[in-house]
């Protein structure tokens, strides 16, 4: 396992996290995260539900303000940067959110070019070049005029990727990218970042709990619990480690998100409406 | 990113150099178009020899710069692409599109 320095970031690391704690009101949800991500890592966080990793993952790309600690994204302390820097180092970074947050009143090529003619002041000819060949790069070439309404679950993500490339980011993170998907488009999701890793080298914070996958894509993983970082490690070493909480996490049966226990609950005993009535 | 040209007989060379990116990009936009579709330049080539750096908004730039060029019956040639610039065109797909030649020499004599 990685030995974290607590003083001293890693000059060459693209993302250095030093006792990171955040709170909502007076409940401290992470308690003091360290680690590093090197450049062209794939990093995966893992956790079940309620241990921390989606505020973890909010806290990276700023949309949480943590309560101390440091947050160093290429060499800035964003923890402590005005909101104008923030932004100057929010385009550096592309975010792939659950459930594809794709805007259902545009089509796919006006989402993908969304960040373009937000942050950009390209011209709209090369605005729509750049937006095809970002749908090209995720297996969606010619679906730019498609409302997202009728693209399937593993296509919206998809373009929800693309839009998350449009402006060429360094760093790109993924929350639950496989997140209520069938197995065999989760693959394709995998897949589809296995690529973008070899082809940009770039470098991927991804947050799942989907073991199967976290295997196939990272290069080192994370495993939080109850907001403390529980180990720290490339797959082999997640794999043979003894530790009981690794141990415990990775060798349990796939138990469901508590959403998906809520969704079930619901499919179980939403009233019945016969038909014809 | 920095734009130098050099006029030989019908043909435009530009010395590129810097990174051609998002601030940078449009910039060698307007000077491809201008050159095909306000001059009617046979030949551009471009030479990236100093180019460390090109993302989307400058391979979009290229390829309006190339539509343009094969608009008035021109050619835009490219030289000198490094590892970084050609791994970039090749992720879209975009080598076997344009004219590519190894050297200044090559470029303004096929």
């Amino acid at each position: 396992m990685d030995q974290i320095d607590n003083a001293l970031t890693q000059p060459e690391a693209m993302i250095s996290l030093r006792n990171l704690r955040v709170s909502y009101g007076d409940s401290e949800i992470l308690h003091g995260i360290n680690f590093d991500v090197m450049p062209g890592e794939t990093l995966v966080i893992l956790g079940g539900s309620g241990s921390g990793k989606s505020t973890l993952l909010r806290t990276l790309v700023g949309l949480e303000r943590p309560s101390s600690g440091e947050i160093w994204l290429k060499g800035k302390n964003i923890a402590a940067i005005s909101s104008d820097e923030m932004n100057a180092i929010r385009k550096k970074i592309g975010m792939s959110f659950q459930g594809g947050a794709l805007f259902g009143s545009m089509t796919v090529g006006e989402n993908v070019a969304l960040p373009l003619r937000e942050h950009t002041k390209l011209e709209e000819t090369t605005i729509e070049i750049i937006l095809r060949l970002k749908l090209d790069q995720v297996g969606l070439a010619g679906f730019e005029n498609y409302m997202p309404s009728q693209l399937s679950g593993g296509m919206k993500k998809r373009a929800a990727v693309a839009r998350a490339l449009a402006m060429d980011p360094e760093i790109l993170f993924f929350d639950e990218p496989s997140a209520g998907l069938d197995p065999i488009i989760a693959a394709g999701v995998d897949q589809l970042i296995l690529e973008l890793k070899q082809a940009f080298h770039m470098t991927i914070i991804v947050v799942t709990h989907e073991l199967a996958s976290a295997f196939l894509i990272a290069d080192r993983m994370v495993l939080i619990d109850k907001g403390n970082v529980v180990a720290i490690g490339s797959t082999e070493e997640m794999r043979s480690s003894t530790h009981p909480r690794v141990r415990q996490f990775l060798d349990r049966i796939a138990e469901p998100e508590v959403s998906q226990e809520l969704d079930y609950l619901q499919m179980l005993t939403e009233e019945y409406r016969r038909p014809g009535r | 990113m920095q734009i130098a040209a050099r006029h030989l007989d019908k043909v435009t060379i530009f010395d590129i150099s810097g990174d051609i990116d998002l601030a940078t990009s449009p910039q060698l936009r307007k000077a491809l178009l201008r050159e095909f579709r306000e001059l009617k330049t046979p030949r551009v080539v471009l030479n990236l020899g100093a180019v460390r750096y090109i993302d989307s908004s400058g391979v979009a730039s290229l390829v309006e710069g190339l539509k343009a060029s094969r608009e008035v019956r021109s050619r835009l040639i490219l030289f000198g692409l490094n590892k970084t610039v050609r791994e970039v065109l090749q992720l879209s797909r975009l080598v076997k599109i344009f004219e590519i030649y190894e050297d200044e020499a090559q470029s303004v004599a096929s």
